[in-house]
């Protein structure tokens, strides 16, 4: 990018046609109205509005900066940390300035959509190898992660019906278990059409959950049995039917516990050490004790799932800018053509299959398997849905988009509308001294009002039942962007699949010579 | 009569006593092709061979059985009887993707170009049997610097055919982006990125404007002074008797005749079954 | 001849096809288990005769709704995974109106009749008792749906008239969760009972049982079967199933030759909406109860058996949901309950892998 002539124009271009950019219009325009209110003392605190209105002067430079970034930066790393931290401040704001959380619940709360964004980024980055990159419309995702997690949890998990094998059995084996059923649904399944292909992986991803939700195999497989002779012995491994599993020990805590599954063994050295400092942190803006205990290892083990996230987008850009990647591309485009031009499509379709479902399956393994229990239940097909949403979002095709695309479901979409729930109530007591009250308990009791030109209980209702409407706007938003952006917000990026750069070698050595191969043709 | 295909008949059935003559001579051979559709037959019993370094011509009137043919050879569609050999090994039957491992590779009528790849990605995508192509290669941090040297190379030879077409402006562009006579050109030369001993083309020219249509068919005759072997489908008659040196015509799924350009000015039944169709 | 014939094809069936072959021997195994278990007793005739019985009835709910997913698949090009939904939509909308209707006059008050949370014994609702809360309420879930669908194609999916299947498929999703919990936020995600007291029953005989059919069941068999001969009436003895025949085999050839695309295209939205509405309200009737994921939860079903039936096959379909209805009943002499969804998954999976076209395959009957 040249420094000098940037500026003005391309600013103006960015105005013009940014869906960022009108979103900042709408804020700034909220910004002017309050600004207007506060001088006229309007609602009496002052403080209260100073407040809000700094509030949302920061979040209205805050999205027209991660707009810019997004649209005029060349480097991924730098966009994926600049969304990571303008989020941050968002929540960070809400949290100390609305909602008047301590310290411990400030960390947890930044702690809580780190963790969701990295399991959805994970998520998104090995359905994009099978979606984005290759074109395989797979819609089964929960039931892979499903896979991967169930697994885990019957070879190395704590209960009775688990083997108890040592916990990185248990994870090889989820991994592999995922790949292989991945493998046995796409042997015969990948001939298929697209549409086809959506309605097996979905309905494969039903058979997996009614199975693992079965009383069948609650206790253990049972023998199977044909014509009184026994073919296999029962295997005393169950899968705990609805009642779900328990999963092995978050490993993190052995770091700060001597005894991780027994909390009264005492601490070790790290844990003497890192407890205390969390606890002694104090920071003048925020009040409350330290940060305990709990949230450290929770915070330690996203650290993790930071890194794991980091090996995905590692091993998928890897596998995308080869001549790997270039068959799987060209697969997706035309199928036939590839094939004609010598590439065994279907070995590079299983494979690939195959590497995506592995992925899931430890990425279930490193979400579900970290919370110390999972059942069917997290395994609906909505949840495919929500990392499919997430794929749309951020740009089938880019593995940076990818991972935005998780980090803005999780942190926007996800709990976005759960947290905004709780501040409206929060600055409409500071702002007008209004209180909601308590919501209506039915939709007629919400509605009824209105004939009244009573809102708030509809208000009220709505906040109540916020995760209702949150799915609404999901399905409303899944719609909007098949109809206008189905390219999402990074598909318009060229990402090229080659390992070296593509610019003519004999001219890259002299000067300025990079005017042919630049991107910006 | 129909001496241009009873000739060419005989030196067929001559050379097929000797299978490394004509497996040295003619690269590709095609031996009573059959082929229906539910109850429609498309081909009827095709046979011919190519002569290796010659530039072919395929003709006939619409729904003569040229492109089954075509699928048949390369293997998009399986032949209900018959044979289909190239060099000295019989590929009947077998996939697109093997057909196009032992060095037969075709164009599409319509340009199948992969449109949201670049023009280079398009012409990377080609070359044979990459080491790159392999997952675990192209992951694994040591194989992975022998991957990015051979990628290097085939960037190279992009490069090189790039030039060549003197499409080096579009490197960058999706191939989606690219006009009827560029994607044709594309096409010609991601065929020939695979390296192979013959290439099938299906109407190279047909939407490309004359100029384009002249340097299409400049670049056929360059490279076979290099050596290449070429079998052209063709709709436009002038085209094929002015550039090709044996002509293969079809009609009703059969060959009806075969020879030079003069012999199939002059054969009545070729001139019957055009004026049937009216073409 | 002919012995040699059968025997060579299944040799052929055996070499060839394997996976299939392997499939085609199970089937085999498990007919005659059941008459093995029927022979020494172990499984009753009525038990058989009561699970056929089931799954008929639950099949020709199935198949209802299916007519209306073949019909948009066939000539919208999309697998539709919203069509659950307007069950849901029909089902919910219809009841509230046999409510309303039913519980006026009584001492509920309106919100709860409307809301469905009104205690189902005192409102009362049987086909016997208020047989015209329940005429109204299929009327209403008819014409709700069919509204409802017009609304729907007109804001998701005529501006992307010219979009692939597979972003109509993804659209189809939001628009499914987008019914869904707009279920939700009205009626909440509690099961509503919705008939009660006494539905006439009668018990029939069969040789070593009985097997128990209701008025229900009975008036759901009778609504379906009327609306399916409604459906083949009027596609035959119209120019309306010409076109959309037409439409199925080619939309760009259909509208170089003149047929009103978007005319064909409200008519198979209307048809399949309609379709969709009393099957979501009939299935509540026969079950007396009913949630927000009545029709999510069939979808998969209503899949199979569509495929199972062959895409665009009207008769396909309802053929393709009975057999679904019975083999997802009938699977229960040999496996648990839990996994009856499971054995009609398979079967489609099946279907999908061995024969895509369908039992009907190649008959567009449309």
């Amino acid at each position: 990018m040249s420094g000098g002539g940037f500026a003005l124009a391309d600013a103006r271009s960015y105005f013009r046609d940014s869906t960022a950019a009108t979103a900042a219009g709408v804020l700034a325009v909220l910004y002017v109205l309050l600004s207007i209110a506060a001088m006229a003392g309007v609602g009496g605190t002052v403080p209260a509005w100073r407040e809000t209105v700094l509030v949302f002067t920061v979040y209205a430079l805050l999205i027209v900066a991660v707009g810019m970034l997004w649209r005029y930066s060349r480097n991924d790393a730098v966009i994926i940390v600049g969304v990571m931290a303008a989020i941050y401040v968002v929540y960070l704001m809400a949290g100390v300035l609305f909602l008047g959380l301590p310290l411990n619940g400030i960390v947890n709360t930044l702690r809580r959509i780190t963790f969701l964004s990295a399991v959805y980024a994970m998520l998104v980055l090995a359905l994009n190898l099978h979606w984005g990159y290759t074109g395989l419309f797979n819609i089964g995702v929960a039931g892979f992660m499903a896979v991967g997690v169930y697994t885990m949890a019957m070879l190395s998990g704590p209960a009775d019906i688990a083997l108890g094998l040592p916990l990185p059995v248990g994870i090889v084996g989820g991994v592999v278990a995922a790949a292989l059923v991945g493998a046995i649904a796409a042997l015969p399944a990948l001939r298929l059409d697209a549409d086809y292909l959506a309605i097996v992986t979905v309905a494969l991803s039903e058979i997996i959950r009614l199975s693992y939700n079965s009383t069948v195999f609650q206790s253990s497989i049972p023998r199977l049995r044909l014509a009184g002779i026994t073919l296999l012995p029962s295997i005393p491994v169950g899968t705990g039917g609805g009642q779900g599993i328990r999963t092995p020990t978050n490993p993190v805590r052995a770091l700060y516990y001597k005894d991780p599954g027994d909390t009264s063994a005492g601490l070790t050295d790290l844990g003497e050490f890192a407890f205390g400092a969390a606890d002694g942190v104090s920071v003048t803006l925020i009040g409350g004790q330290g940060v305990q205990p709990p949230v450290v290892i929770a915070l330690t083990y996203v650290l993790v799932l930071v890194a794991f996230v980091a090996g995905f987008y590692w091993l998928l850009i890897r596998v995308g800018n080869s001549p790997f990647g270039r068959v799987l591309k060209a697969i997706r485009e035309d199928e036939l053509v590839a094939n004609s031009l010598g590439k065994d499509t279907q070995r590079f379709k299983i494979k690939t299959f195959m590497l995506g479902c592995a992925l899931m399956g430890l990425a279930g393994i490193l979400w579900r398997g970290s919370t110390g229990f999972t059942q069917p239940g997290d395994y609906l097909p909505i949840q495919t849905f929500y990392v499919f949403l997430a794929l749309i979002i951020g740009g089938a095709g880019s593995n940076t988009g990818s991972v935005v695309g998780g980090i803005v479901f999780a942190t926007l979409l996800f709990e976005g509308p759960t947290t905004l729930a709780r501040l409206i109530p929060e600055l409409l007591q500071r702002l007008f001294n209004t209180q909601l009250g308590s919501p209506p308990s039915t939709f007629v009791g919400a509605v009824a009002p209105i004939a009244q030109l009573d809102l708030t209980p509809l208000l009220a209702y709505s906040l109540r039942n916020i995760s209702t409407l949150r799915f609404i706007l999901l399905g409303v938003l899944i719609v909007y962007m098949m109809q206008n952006r189905p390219d999402g917000l990074f598909g318009h990026r060229k990402e090229v699949a080659a390992g070296v750069d593509l610019r003519r070698p004999d001219r890259d050595t002299g000067a300025g010579a990079a005017t042919d191969g630049s991107e910006s043709g | 009569m129909s001496d241009a295909a009873d000739a060419g008949r005989a030196t067929e059935t001559e050379a097929g006593t000797d299978g490394r003559d004509a497996s040295a001579e003619y690269p590709l051979r095609v031996e009573d092709l059959h082929k229906s559709f539910g109850g429609i037959t498309a081909v009827e019993g095709a046979s011919f061979r190519i002569e290796a370094g010659s530039l072919t011509g395929l003709i006939g009137p619409n729904g003569a059985g040229k492109s089954t043919t075509f699928n048949l050879v390369t293997g998009v569609h399986k032949p209900d009887s018959g044979a289909v050999c190239f060099g000295d090994e019989e590929i009947t039957g077998l996939e697109p993707h093997e057909v196009a491992n032992k060095g037969l590779v075709r164009t599409f009528q319509i340009a199948r170009q992969l449109d949201e790849m670049t023009v280079l990605e398009n012409l990377m995508l080609a070359p044979r049997s990459q080491v790159g192509e392999v997952l675990w290669r192209s992951v694994l941090p040591g194989a992975r610097r022998g991957v990015l040297a051979q990628e290097s190379t085939v960037r190279d030879r992009a490069w090189e055919m790039l030039d060549f077409f003197e499409i080096d402006h579009l490197a960058e562009e999706f191939a989606g982006n690219l006009s009827g006579g560029q994607r044709k050109l594309l096409e010609m030369a991601r065929a020939l990125m695979t390296d192979p001993d013959m290439v099938l083309l299906d109407e190279p020219l047909a939407g490309v404007n004359p100029s384009l249509e002249k340097k299409l068919l400049e670049h056929v005759h360059e490279l076979r002074a290099d050596g290449y072997t070429f079998l052209l489908v063709e709709h436009d008659m002038d085209v094929i008797m002015n550039n090709c040196e044996h002509i293969i015509v079809m009609h009703q799924g059969r060959v009806l005749a075969e020879g030079t350009a003069d012999e199939i000015r002059s054969n009545e039944r070729v001139i019957d079954a055009y004026l049937g169709e009216n073409v | 001849m002919g012995v040699s014939e059968t025997y060579e094809r299944g040799r052929r069936l055996l070499v060839e096809r394997p996976f299939l072959a392997l499939v085609v021997v199970v089937g085999v195994l498990l007919f005659l288990d059941l008459l093995y278990k029927l022979g020494t007793g172990a499984v009753g005739i009525a038990t058989v005769v009561g699970h056929v019985w089931n799954g008929t009835v639950i099949g020709l709910i199935i198949g209802l709704a299916g007519i209306g997913l073949s019909l948009t698949y066939s000539i919208l090009g999309f697998a539709n995974f919203s069509h659950g939904d307007y069950l849901t939509a029909g089902a919910f909308s219809g009841w509230a109106t046999s409510y309303l209707v039913a519980g006026l006059g009584s001492s509920a008050d309106l919100a709860a009749l409307f809301l469905l949370t009104a205690s189902p014994r005192a409102v009362g609702v049987t086909i016997a008792s208020k047989p015209l809360a329940v005429f109204l309420g299929l009327g209403v879930a008819v014409v709700f749906t069919v509204v409802l669908a017009l609304f729907l194609d007109r804001v998701v999916y005529e501006p992307m008239r010219d979009a692939g299947g597979i972003s109509l498929l993804i659209a189809s999703i939001g628009v499914a969760l987008a019914i869904r919990y707009a279920v939700v936020f009205v009626y909440s995600t509690d099961i509503r009972g919705l008939t009660a007291g006494d539905v006439p029953r009668s018990r029939l005989t069969i040789v070593d049982g009985a097997v128990v059919i209701d008025a229900h069941e009975v008036a759901l068999v009778v609504g379906a079967v009327a609306l399916m001969l409604g459906v083949h009436l009027l596609l035959q003895r119209t120019t309306l199933g010409k076109a959309m025949r037409a439409m199925a085999d080619n939309k760009d050839l259909a509208r170089v030759t003149g047929i009103p695309t978007e005319r064909v295209i409200t008519a198979t939205w209307i048809i399949g909406a309609a379709l969709a509405g009393s099957a979501g309200y009939l299935i509540a009737l026969k079950r007396g109860a009913m949630n927000y994921n009545l029709g999510w939860v069939l979808l998969l079903l209503i899949f199979a058996a569509v495929i199972l039936g062959g895409i665009g096959s009207v008769y396909g379909a309802i053929l393709g949901g009975v057999a679904i209805g019975v083999v997802n009943n009938l699977s229960l002499v040999w496996i648990p309950s839990d996994f009856a969804r499971v054995a009609a998954f398979l079967i489609m999976i099946l279907i999908l892998l061995f024969r895509p076209e369908g039992i009907y395959g190649g008959v567009k009957t449309a």
